[in-house]
């Protein structure tokens, strides 16, 4: 068996803190509190050795004898002046805020207008990438809901076209729920995976 | 000191834990014959065998959710799949590169590759620079894993996780390489627009079938089976709610 122990470990912690989920028992929900409080700081610092190992990874292909990247070197002279000026500074202070706000929104701001073309166009691309029964009415409800969505026929007085739209507007959130339902019927599977020790995401 | 909700709450994880155990315990031997064909996986699995026999690459995007958040599901299903694409393309001369949006993901998914190598005992050819953390945001994730795609040589990417609407950023790049891609995730924005762009998208729970498609082990396909009974007591129950509601007894 691999990781006995880890996996001991993982499970008893994972029994623990799903019981003081539900059973509302002082001693159990201190103990949950704690475990929980102790799993926030290793993620902490795991964030820290994750930034660590970006670095590292960033600074070998700076210094890799062919195919030197140049783009990793903007990386770590961006990281390594906001260290500097995030320790010297503060986190919080106004101008520093400031500083990397300005560089990083417009930034973000531009791939998510980058994102909104790449989708326009993979729409009008779908139909003759993927020729199948879905693909179609997903191009129908689409354009469909996108007219709905726009308020186009809201201001409809007829009682009987508002039901019906009343009606139609139900159809994505019955969808929507069905889906979350599926999903949240795999996670509780995938976690009892885990706390009955036959998935392990660690190695010990 | 308990109440309703938590004692439903606790018999549906414990009547799940007793399907799974039941099905993976008596059905073992059957339980592998009785997967439906998907036509994405059985893409997935060709182009798996196609990266290992042409000495390229693998992706594994393993998506931006941190592990103790709600819908960190999604990312431990892309743990148990890079475990088995490092098995399955452990005798391929370019191992398969994770990324990862979160710390302790790109932790975990170190781990789970050194788990790889250690099973095969080839530990040595284990480099931790293959499970990499790519941004901590997930914009920066995104715009990271975008240049990891152009420069490595990869034919198959398999980006299964939490992820935004910006996925279709990761999947256009893939498109410009022409390379081969299976998109999952647990978020419905996310999915809507892996639905438009990728080239093998997975909708809502198949995402937890892809480990029992890759025969990562006859638990995962127990579990497909408890997901398939549990979806049709559900069904059962909120008929049974509406007719009682509709009789007015609730």
């Amino acid at each position: 068996m691999r990781a006995p122990l880890a996996t001991a470990i993982a499970i008893a912690i994972g029994i623990v803190v799903l019981l003081g989920y539900f059973v509302e028992l002082a001693i159990l929900q201190d103990i949950r509190t704690l475990l929980i409080g102790w799993a926030v700081i290793v993620a902490g610092s795991a964030t820290l050795i994750g930034i660590v190992n970006l670095v590292l990874v960033h600074w070998r292909r700076v210094r890799a004898p062919r195919g030197r990247d140049l783009l990793s070197g903007v990386l770590l002279a961006a990281f390594l002046l906001t260290v500097i000026f995030g320790l010297f500074l503060g986190p919080s202070d106004s101008n520093f805020q400031r500083v990397v706000t300005s560089i990083q929104m417009p930034i973000e701001a531009s791939l998510m207008a980058v994102l909104a073309i790449s989708l326009a166009y993979a729409s009008l691309r779908l139909l003759q990438k993927r020729k199948n029964s879905m693909t179609i009415i997903f191009v129908i409800s689409t354009i469909l809901f996108l007219l709905l969505s726009s308020g186009f026929l809201a201001t409809s007085e007829n009682r009987y076209v508002a039901g019906a739209l009343g009606a139609l507007n139900q159809l994505p959130v019955a969808g929507a729920r069905g889906l979350l339902l599926g999903i949240g019927l795999g996670s509780l599977v995938t976690g009892l995976r885990i706390l009955l020790g036959s998935d392990r995401p660690f190695s010990g | 000191m308990i109440s309703f909700t938590a004692v439903a709450g606790l018999a549906v994880v414990l009547g799940a834990t007793v399907i799974l155990f039941f099905l993976n315990v008596t059905l073992r031997e059957k339980l592998a014959r009785s997967l439906r064909p998907i036509a994405a996986f059985q893409h997935l699995q060709r182009a798996i065998s196609l990266a290992v026999e042409d000495g390229k690459r693998l992706h594994v995007s393993l998506g931006k959710s941190d592990i103790l958040s709600p819908d960190s599901a999604s990312s431990l299903v892309g743990l148990s799949i890079l475990e088995r694409i490092t098995q399955l393309s452990m005798i391929s001369d370019r191992p398969p590169i994770a990324t990862s949006g979160q710390g302790n993901l790109s932790i975990l998914s170190q781990d789970t590759l050194r788990a790889g190598y250690r099973a095969n005992n080839t530990l040595e050819q284990y480099d931790p620079d293959r499970g990499r953390l790519a941004g901590p945001t997930p914009l920066s994730y995104t715009a990271a894993t975008i240049a990891v795609i152009h420069d490595e040589n990869f034919s198959t990417h398999l980006l299964v996780g939490s992820f935004g609407p910006e996925v279709g950023l990761l999947t256009e790049a893939i498109d410009q390489e022409k390379a081969f891609s299976l998109a999952a995730s647990d978020s419905l924005p996310a999915q809507a627009v892996l639905f438009a762009t990728a080239q093998e998208p997975l909708i809502g729970e198949e995402l937890f079938a892809i480990p029992g498609y890759l025969q990562t082990g006859p638990i995962h396909t127990a579990s497909l089976l408890t997901q398939d009974v549990l979806r049709w007591l559900f069904i059962a129950s909120i008929l049974v709610g509406c007719a009682l509601k509709m009789i007015g007894i609730i």
